[in-house]
């Protein structure tokens, strides 16, 4: 096992463009390159990609009783449903909305843009495993609130939320519910119509599709502003010339990740839980947010004494790429934000490592990691005035 | 955002790691909040730096520049070393990115506070050190 290997762990950050979605994109950039909007026939063939690519991917979430459009990725369809929403709402005088601390910069700063317009915000505080009830969704409601948002899963400590049980509850109290289901995609079965999901945002590049290319479902009936003006494509909700390869390959990428959700469980299960076993031998190391709901192949956990950013760059030395919730990595002074949420001290937020792995890892990688793993750990904790005050 | 081939080297094999015991003077910068704490032990005999020793919890930027520091003070009389700045930590190192030039900050820092803790057990007023990073 001397030889180096290259091991991508960081499938929460991105995933590689699968050989079967690229393939499916090819023909629409050079051969069938008409703008589909165009009446001749020889824009036949990209018109009628997009609207396959539209049909598979309401098979894949059940989504026969809304629309999906096609959007470039999870940060835009985080920004125009909420904004959408509530610019609809609020001419109804509901101006209160419902989130969670835990949730992706994306919905928190869309957020931070509607506070600052007069909108009122509730962010739901997670328990120290990073849990979100549906009891606390009720409580916050009020007969203002237009709109309730919470992510399906988290993208840093993996806990996946009731989105079912919370979807109820606001249908129950006429409220609309969206949910960031970027990190869930292809690891639980999404099923809008019985989770009781309004709107839902997808983005490509996490299940194996290209960056740029992501979906918000609108469950009929809602009324949502644009977000983009301009022509009429998509029913004139999202204008823009379609991205026609990216939309192929995004709705297969969505098709094979909704098809095989329980063999991927299964393996990925099998493999993080083994990565996590042989982690949790190291001394002084703690698992960030629950075991019991969580991503398949999601790991957290914060290391005693060192910084992630100095683990990253060692593991890195060894093709090993991985993340953390260190400031350091962000650019800004402050480690992650859910990190901190779930009422961790910045120390041990600074110390924190992520491993995301996806089926296309496998057991060699998980021993590779193993292996350097640890003397990586002992070996920055040797330079660590943290780490003999800890009696290590 | 990149580093130098010297903040890698001095991140993988960084020089003068440990503690003194007994040391002459010993100083802390950082606190683990920021996600930085270096600590600098200093052994110094007839006003000369003899040896150099530091600890580091922090980036790999933190770790190299704790190392460069102690490679640019050793063997240097106390008041060359008291010169030491920031900008000759950077420089030393072929640059660091932006956002880690604070970690340049606290080498020296960790460095002038070992020195003033050195000036306080030779009974000398450490204060026109300390005015001249604080």
């Amino acid at each position: 096992m001397d030889k180096k290997r290259f091991v991508y762990a960081d499938n929460a950050a991105t995933t590689r463009v699968s050989d079967k979605v690229f393939a499916i994109m090819q023909p629409y950039f050079s051969n069938e390159f008409a703008n589909p909007n165009s009446i001749y026939s020889f824009a036949h063939t990209a018109r009628n990609a997009i609207e396959d690519a539209r049909r598979k991917t309401t098979d894949a979430i059940n989504a026969k009783n809304g629309n999906v459009y096609f959007t470039s990725g999870g940060t835009e369809s985080d920004n125009w449903a909420i904004t959408g929403v509530a610019a609809a709402e609020s001419r109804k005088g509901k101006k209160h909305i419902i989130s969670t601390k835990v949730e992706h910069y994306s919905v928190l700063n869309a957020l931070e843009s509607l506070k600052k317009q007069g909108f009122e915000i509730t962010l739901l505080e997670a328990d120290a495993e990073g849990m979100i009830t549906p009891d606390q969704v009720e409580k916050a409601i009020r007969e203002d609130t237009a709109l309730v948002s919470v992510m399906y899963a988290n993208n840093e400590i993996g806990t996946i939320y009731p989105i079912a049980d919370i979807g109820a509850i606001c249908r129950k109290r006429n409220v609309l519910f969206h949910t960031d289901a970027v990190q869930a995609m292809g690891c639980v079965k999404i099923d809008v119509e019985n989770q009781n999901i309004d709107l839902l945002t997808l983005s490509g590049h996490k299940f194996h599709a290209p960056k740029g290319i992501g979906c918000l479902y609108v469950r009929k009936g809602i009324a949502l502003n644009n977000l983009i003006h301009g022509g009429g494509q998509e029913k004139g909700k999202r204008p823009g010339t379609e991205n026609v390869p990216y939309i192929t390959g995004f709705a297969e990428a969505v098709s094979i990740a909704a098809n095989t959700v329980n063999e991927r469980v299964e393996y990925v299960t099998n493999l993080r839980d083994k990565l996590l076993e042989g982690i949790l031998t190291i001394p002084g190391v703690k698992i960030n947010g629950t075991m019991k709901q969580r991503l398949c192949g999601n790991i957290n956990v914060s290391l005693e004494a060192i910084e992630g950013e100095s683990i990253l760059l060692a593991l890195d030395m060894k093709g090993i790429f991985a993340s953390s919730g260190s400031a350091c990595t962000s650019g800004s002074l402050d480690p992650s934000h859910v990190l901190l949420a779930i009422g961790l001290p910045h120390a041990l937020a600074h110390g924190s490592l992520r491993f995301t792995l996806n089926e296309e890892n496998t057991m060699e990688d998980v021993e590779y990691i193993l292996e350097h793993l640890p003397p990586i750990v002992q070996n920055l904790r040797n330079m660590s005035p943290l780490w003999r005050e800890k009696g290590g | 955002m990149q580093y130098s081939q010297k903040v890698i080297e001095h991140f993988t094999n960084p020089h003068n790691v440990g503690e003194i015991e007994n040391a002459d003077g010993v100083g802390e910068a950082g606190n683990d909040k920021c996600g930085d704490i270096m600590k600098m032990y200093l052994k110094i005999e007839n006003n000369i730096i003899k040896d150099v020793k530091f600890k580091t919890f922090g980036c790999a930027s933190a770790i190299a520049t704790s190392s460069i520091a102690t490679d640019l003070i050793k063997g240097k009389s106390v008041e060359d070393a008291v010169k030491l700045t920031n900008k000759a930590v950077i420089d030393a190192l072929d640059g660091l990115p932006a956002i880690k030039v604070h970690c340049s900050v606290l080498a020296e820092e960790a460095v002038k506070a070992a020195l003033a803790d050195y000036y306080k057990r030779q009974g000398i007023d450490p204060a026109p050190l300390l005015e001249s990073f604080e």
